[in-house]
C-alpha cells in the first residue's frame, strides 16, 4: 500500500503528461475567420473616405459582378505592404473597393497618393462597427464577395504575391 | 553588436551550466570530489552571463533596434521608454530569457550565500540547478532566439500589445517570475537531498528562506496581477479563474503548503517525505502553468506566444524534470527515515490539516483548467467557468481560513482540548457577534458565501493577532510577527472579497452631457466628452463630477483609448478611492442616440483584496527577516572579531 502511494505521483503526473501531449497532437485552427463566410454581407452606410473617391455602402456591393473588399488603413504598415499587390489586381480588371478603419481624410488622401489608388469606392469607419459586424478582427483583411453580395472568402492579413492568383481563383469560382 | 554580444553571452552560459552539471556528476560519483571545488564559481559566472544577456536585450529594446526581429515585432519607436523597457519581457522570447536569467541568479545566489546545508547536498542542489537551467537554456537557443536579426532592418515595430502598456505590467512579469523560478530552487533542494539521502530538520531549515522569498514574489506577483485586472481591463471584477491566473495561484497554493510543512520539518522534524514532494509539486505547478500558457492548448485571454512547437519543446522538459523528479522520489523516498511521531491535538496536525486542505484547493482547481482539455480528449468542448471555482474552492478556503485561526494558538507535538477551547473564546465570540450582527441587517440580501465570509474574516482577523496576546511585543520575535501579519492579511482580504460580492452597487446608464446618474449615495454628472491624446494612444474622455452627500465635488476622468499600433480599444477605468470603499466609472459605446453607456461599481471596501495581499507579502517579509537576522548577525560579528 505504501510502495503504492510513493509511486502514485509519477502515475498521476503521467496521465497528466498524456492529457497535455494529445491536447498539443490536435491543435485548434487559431484564426479567427468571419462567421460570414458563405453569407451575406450586413447592411451598411459609410461616408466617404478619400476626396476623389465615392462613398461606400453595402447595395453597391451586390451588383450581380463579383469583387473584392479590402479593410485597411493609412497608419497600417502592412497594408502598405500590400499596395502593389492590389495595383496588379487591379490591373487584372478586378474591381476592388475599400473601408477605411478609424482614419482621416487627409491621412487616407496622402495614403493612396504615396501607394496608388486601386479602389473604386471608399467608405470610412470610423469606429470600427462594419469592421466588427462583418467579422473582421484587423487590418488589412480582404473579402471576395459574389455577385449577390454574399461574402465567399475572407482573407486575412496582407495580400502578398503568391496570394494574388489564389486570389482571382477564387473570383473565378464565383462568377 | 550588441545583439551578437548578448548571444555569446548566452552560449557561454549555457556552456557553463553544463560544465557545472558535469562537475557535480563526476565529483559526486567518488573519486574526483576536488572537482567540486569549482562549482560554485562556476555558478556564480554563469549566472553573471545570462543577466549580461539580459541586459543586451533590454538595451536592445531601449534603443528601439528595428534589426533585431524581436524588437521589430514587440516594439515601436513611438513607445514611452517604459513600455520599451517592459516590452523585453513581454513577449516570449524576452519572458523566456528573463525566466533563464532570474534562474541563473537565484543559482548564483545559492552558491555564494547559502551557507547551512551540507556540502555535498549543496552540490547536488547547484547540480539540479544547472540541468533544469540547459533545458531552457536550450529552448531559447534552439526555439526561441531572441537575437535573431532582420535584413533590411524594419521601418518601425508593431507595437506591444496595449493591454500591456501599463506600469502595473512593466513590473508585475518580473515579480511572478522570481517567485516561479525562486520555486526552482526549492525543487533543486529537493532533488538534491533525495540524492544524498539528507532529508531532516537541517535540510529544511536551509530550504526554508529560499521558499519564503519565492513566495513573497509569487504573492506581491498575484496581488499585483490582480490589481491590474480590476482596473485595466474594465470589467469590475478582480478575479476571473482565467487559465493564465490559475496557474500563477496553483504554485502559490503548493508554495503555501511547503511554507508550513517546511516549518514542521525544521522545527520538529516531521513530515519528511510530504515536504520533499511538495517542493516538486510546487515548482511542477510553475512549469505546468508555463506550458498552459505557452503551448495555447487552453483558451485564455492572457495567453501570447502561442505556438505548438515550442508547447512541444516545453511538455518535453516537463517530462524530463518532473518526471525524473517524481521517479527519484519513488525510487529514494524510501530511504528517508520517518521523521519524528506527534499527537493529535497538536499544532502539527494543523499544519497537517493546513496542508491538504490547501492541496485539496490545488487539486480543484487543477482539474477545473485542465476540464476542457479532459473533455476535448474525448470528443466534446467545455469551458468551465468562475461559478465551479467559486461554489468549489470558496467553501474549502473558508475552513482553511478557521484552521489558519486556530493553528498557532496549538503548542507543538502535544496539546489538550481544554486548554485549547479558553484561547479561542474570542474569536467565537466575535464570530458569533458578527454572524447575529449580519443576520439582523443583511440576512436574505447577500449570498451565504459572503455572509459566512464575512463572519469568518472578522473572527479569524481577531484569532490571527492573538498569539500576541498576553506577550512583551518589543520581546516576540520577528518570526511571529510576520507569521500574525501574514494571517491578519489573509483576513483582511477575505473581508474585502466578501464585501465586494455582498454590497458591490452596480448601475448601467445612459447618459447624455448634462445628465446625472445616481449609484449608492454618489452623484455623477457627465460634462462633456472629448477626445485627448496620449504618447501612442488616442482617447475618447469623459469628464465627469461626482459628489457624495454634501461633501465638494471630485473629477473623474474615464476613457476608452484607441492605440495605432497593433490597432487596438482598451478601456481606462476611472477609480476614486474613499476609505469604505472605491467608486469604479467606465466609459462604454456611444448609442445612435447621442447618448453614452456609462457603468458605475460602488465598491465597498473592496481595496481591502488587495491590501491584504501586500500585508500577506509584509509578513513574509518579516519571518524572512526574523528567521535570517540570527544568521546574519553572527556572520557579521565573525567577521568583526577576525578584522
Amino acid at each position: 500500500m505504501k510502495k503504492l502511494l510513493i509511486w502514485l505521483p509519477l502515475g498521476l503526473f503521467a496521465g497528466f503528461f498524456a492529457l497535455f501531449a494529445s491536447g498539443l497532437l490536435k491543435p485548434d485552427d487559431r484564426v479567427i475567420t468571419s462567421k460570414l463566410v458563405g453569407k451575406a454581407l450586413p447592411s451598411f452606410t459609410l461616408p466617404t473616405a478619400a476626396s476623389d473617391r465615392p462613398p461606400l455602402a453595402s447595395q453597391e456591393l451586390a451588383t450581380g459582378k463579383p469583387r473584392l473588399l479590402n479593410i485597411f488603413a493609412s497608419w497600417c504598415v502592412p497594408c502598405a505592404a500590400e499596395a502593389p499587390q492590389l495595383m496588379a489586381l487591379k490591373d487584372a480588371g478586378v474591381e476592388i473597393d475599400a473601408i477605411a478603419i478609424r482614419d482621416a481624410r487627409v491621412d487616407v488622401d496622402r495614403f493612396l497618393q504615396r501607394y496608388g489608388n486601386p479602389y473604386s469606392r471608399i467608405g470610412l469607419d470610423a469606429r470600427s462597427s462594419v469592421q466588427i459586424a462583418i467579422g473582421s478582427s484587423g487590418v488589412p483583411e480582404t473579402f471576395v464577395i459574389d455577385g449577390q453580395g454574399r461574402i465567399a472568402y475572407q482573407h486575412i492579413g496582407d495580400i502578398r504575391a503568391d496570394d494574388v492568383p489564389i486570389i482571382l481563383q477564387r473570383l473565378n469560382d464565383v462568377r | 553588436m550588441i545583439a551578437e554580444a548578448g548571444l555569446a553571452a548566452l552560449w557561454l552560459a549555457a556552456a557553463l551550466a553544463l560544465l557545472q552539471l558535469i562537475l557535480v556528476g563526476i565529483g559526486l560519483a567518488g573519486q574526483r570530489s576536488e572537482l567540486l571545488g569549482a562549482v560554485r564559481p562556476v555558478a556564480v559566472a554563469q549566472g553573471l552571463l545570462v543577466v549580461t544577456a539580459f541586459i543586451s536585450l533590454i538595451t536592445l529594446f531601449i534603443r528601439s533596434d528595428m534589426s533585431v526581429l524581436l524588437v521589430a515585432t514587440n516594439s515601436h519607436s513611438m513607445k514611452p521608454w517604459l513600455y520599451k523597457f517592459a516590452g523585453t519581457w513581454g513577449n516570449h522570447e524576452g519572458s523566456m530569457l528573463l525566466w533563464v536569467a532570474v534562474m541563473g541568479a537565484a543559482g548564483a545566489a545559492v552558491a555564494l550565500f547559502e551557507r547551512a546545508l551540507r556540502r555535498d547536498t549543496h552540490m547536488a542542489t547547484l547540480g539540479g540547478q544547472a540541468a533544469i537551467s540547459l533545458g531552457f537554456y536550450a529552448f531559447l537557443l534552439f526555439a526561441s532566439n531572441p537575437f535573431t536579426r532582420v535584413d533590411p532592418p524594419a521601418a518601425d515595430g508593431q507595437g506591444l500589445n496595449p493591454l500591456l502598456q501599463d506600469p502595473g505590467l512593466a513590473f508585475h512579469p518580473p515579480t511572478l517570475y522570481l517567485g516561479y523560478v525562486g520555486l526552482s530552487v526549492a525543487f533543486s533542494f529537493a532533488v538534491g537531498a533525495l540524492l544524498t539521502r539528507q532529508v531532516d530538520a537541517a535540510f529544511a531549515g536551509a530550504m526554508r528562506p529560499w521558499v519564503l522569498a519565492a513566495w513573497i514574489f509569487l504573492t506581491l506577483g498575484i496581488t499585483a496581477g490582480s490589481y491590474w485586472a480590476y482596473y485595466e481591463l474594465g470589467w469590475g471584477g478582480w478575479w476571473f479563474w482565467d487559465p493564465v491566473e490559475n496557474a500563477s495561484l496553483m504554485p502559490w497554493l503548493a508554495a503555501t503548503a511547503l511554507l508550513h510543512s517546511v516549518t514542521v520539518l525544521a522545527t520538529r522534524d516531521a513530515l519528511r517525505a510530504w515536504t520533499v514532494m511538495l517542493a516538486v509539486i510546487a515548482f511542477s505547478m510553475s512549469m505546468v502553468g508555463t506550458f498552459l500558457v505557452r503551448s495555447g492548448i487552453l483558451t485564455s485571454v492572457h495567453a501570447f506566444a502561442v505556438d505548438p512547437e515550442r508547447g512541444t519543446f516545453i511538455l518535453v522538459l516537463l517530462g524530463l524534470y518532473i518526471g525524473g523528479a517524481f521517479a527519484l522520489f519513488g525510487w529514494r523516498v524510501g530511504a528517508v527515515r520517518e521523521g519524528a511521531p506527534f499527537e493529535l491535538v497538536s499544532r502539527e496536525t494543523m499544519l497537517v490539516v493546513n496542508n491538504l486542505l490547501l492541496s485539496v484547493i490545488l487539486g480543484l482547481v487543477l482539474i477545473g483548467t485542465l476540464y476542457p482539455l479532459m473533455t476535448e480528449a474525448f470528443g466534446h468542448k467545455v469551458s468551465v467557468g468562475a461559478p465551479y471555482f467559486d461554489r468549489i474552492a470558496g467553501p474549502i478556503a473558508l475552513i482553511l481560513m478557521i484552521v489558519m485561526a486556530v493553528g498557532p494558538l496549538t503548542r507543538w507535538r502535544r496539546d489538550r482540548l481544554v486548554d485549547v477551547s479558553p484561547r479561542l473564546a474570542i474569536p467565537a465570540v466575535i464570530a458569533l457577534v458578527v454572524a447575529a450582527t449580519l443576520a439582523t441587517i443583511a440576512w436574505g440580501r447577500i449570498g451565504v458565501l459572503p455572509f459566512f465570509g464575512l463572519t469568518i474574516a472578522l473572527a479569524v482577523g481577531a484569532a490571527s493577532v492573538a498569539p500576541l496576546w498576553k506577550r512583551n511585543l518589543r520581546r516576540t520575535p520577528l518570526f511571529t510577527w510576520g507569521m500574525v501579519i501574514a494571517h491578519l492579511g489573509c483576513a483582511v482580504s477575505l473581508a474585502g472579497m466578501a464585501c465586494d460580492s455582498a454590497f458591490t452597487v452596480e448601475k448601467l446608464a445612459a447618459v447624455r452631457p448634462g445628465d446625472i446618474v445616481e449609484a449608492a449615495d454618489w452623484k455623477l454628472r457627465l460634462i462633456q466628452i472629448a477626445p485627448v491624446a496620449g504618447d501612442n494612444w488616442t482617447a475618447l474622455q469623459a469628464d465627469m463630477e461626482v459628489s457624495r452627500g454634501g461633501g465638494s465635488p471630485v473629477s473623474l476622468h474615464p476613457q476608452s483609448r484607441f492605440f495605432a499600433s497593433p490597432p487596438t480599444t482598451t478601456t481606462e477605468a476611472a477609480l476614486l478611492t474613499r476609505w469604505n470603499g472605491q467608486l469604479y466609472v467606465v466609459l462604454g459605446q456611444e448609442g445612435n442616440d447621442g447618448r453614452w453607456q456609462l457603468r458605475v461599481w460602488w465598491k465597498p471596501f473592496v481595496t481591502l483584496i488587495w491590501f491584504g495581499g501586500a500585508l500577506i507579502a509584509l509578513g513574509g517579509l518579516l519571518a524572512l527577516l526574523g528567521r535570517e537576522r540570527r544568521g546574519w548577525l553572527l556572520k557579521w560579528r565573525a567577521r568583526a572579531l577576525a578584522a
